[in-house]
């Protein structure tokens, strides 16, 4: 596997430029906007992926944290099936659904929830939950960093201000910082019960990303309405663009991800042998 | 500032944060190869 990373590397740094090259040169020039509005070819994949890292840091938190107790185990995995079961049901029992959602993204998003809790569980040890949930919210923060810095430079010239306090942005920057702060008590905390504490926060932290991914649907904000979903259009051409982007982002945040699950394991390894070297230390020197 | 500099200025930033957690990235890696080959050497 590890030798397969130097020509996926390769093929995504190709991909990317690719995907660079449709979002400012093939996807049409929007009418009212102008050239600045490919911004959103690079910000809108960005916060797809952030949203997916993080849900994926939420999953492996709570495997995290039931998996050392039978019972909760138990529930949380059939809490996962019913959410499945559930997001199928509604497409046959809610109708209408309510205004922009799609009934089979809801039975798609509910049957995603349910089959990545159960990949997770059976691909990741215990204690390596842990170790993709510092992976996912890492590179998570890295593409929240740019959906941040993309989107006041999108709208300085659109809305002539660079930020303003409206729910989607203020969700947005709130998230970051949860997130931020997961990152600082994880790097800074010595306590042997700082996984534990830092997957609680990630639960209450991913009930922000509802909260962000919704608000433009329930809230009057500034930020521009859904253009997937949500009542909203897109041109197709743009649409796959937009799509071509977040596919090589995906890929991008895959192998960012694979690199830092790596490090982070091998960093463990030699933190490991430094503890065992100390404990023999003493024997050594009374030898 | 003409606008298509905010175009340039927002894809370059992109790439600025994403080159910036690669090389820390490399440099955590660089640290600990450091640190094995001082314990192989012990």
């Amino acid at each position: 596997m590890k030798r397969a990373f130097p020509i996926l590397a390769v093929l995504c740094v190709a991909f990317l430029g690719f995907a660079t090259y449709e979002g400012l040169f093939v996807a049409p020039t929007e009418r009212t906007m102008g050239d600045v509005q490919r911004i959103f070819y690079y910000h809108v994949p960005s916060a797809w992926t952030a949203f997916l890292l993080f849900f994926l840091n939420f999953i492996a938190s709570i495997q995290y944290l039931v998996r050392g107790n039978d019972f909760a185990d138990r529930f949380a995995k059939w809490v996962a099936v019913l959410v499945g079961a559930a997001g199928c049901i509604a497409v046959f029992a809610i109708k209408p659904m309510p205004a922009g959602i799609e009934p089979s993204s809801v039975a798609t998003t509910a049957l995603a929830i349910t089959g990545l809790y159960f990949l997770i569980r059976k691909y990741f040890p215990e204690e390596r939950t842990d170790v993709l949930a510092l992976v996912t919210a890492e590179v998570g923060v890295v593409f929240c960093t740019v959906v941040l810095v993309t989107g006041p430079l999108w709208a300085r010239p659109v809305w002539g201000i660079w930020w303003t306090w409206d729910i989607r942005l203020t969700s947005t920057l709130v998230l970051w910082l949860i997130y931020v702060s997961y990152l600082v008590l994880r790097r800074f905390s010595t306590s042997g019960q700082t996984p534990s504490v830092a997957a609680a926060l990630a639960v209450f932290g991913a009930l922000d990303v509802p909260l962000v991914y919704f608000s433009i649907w329930v809230f009057r904000t500034q930020h521009p309405q859904p253009v997937i979903g949500g009542g909203g259009s897109i041109d197709p051409r743009m649409l796959h663009v937009l799509l071509i982007n977040w596919l090589a982002f995906l890929f991008f945040a895959a192998l960012l991800c694979w690199a830092r699950y790596e490090l982070e394991i091998f960093q463990r390894q030699v933190e490991e042998t430094h503890v065992l070297e100390s404990l023999l230390e003493p024997e050594n020197k009374q030898s | 500032m003409n606008s298509i500099h905010y175009l340039y200025a927002a894809y370059t930033a992109t790439w600025v944060i994403h080159l910036t957690y690669i090389s820390i990235l490399v440099r955590r890696y660089l640290r600990l190869r450091t640190e094995v080959d001082q314990l192989k050497g012990k």
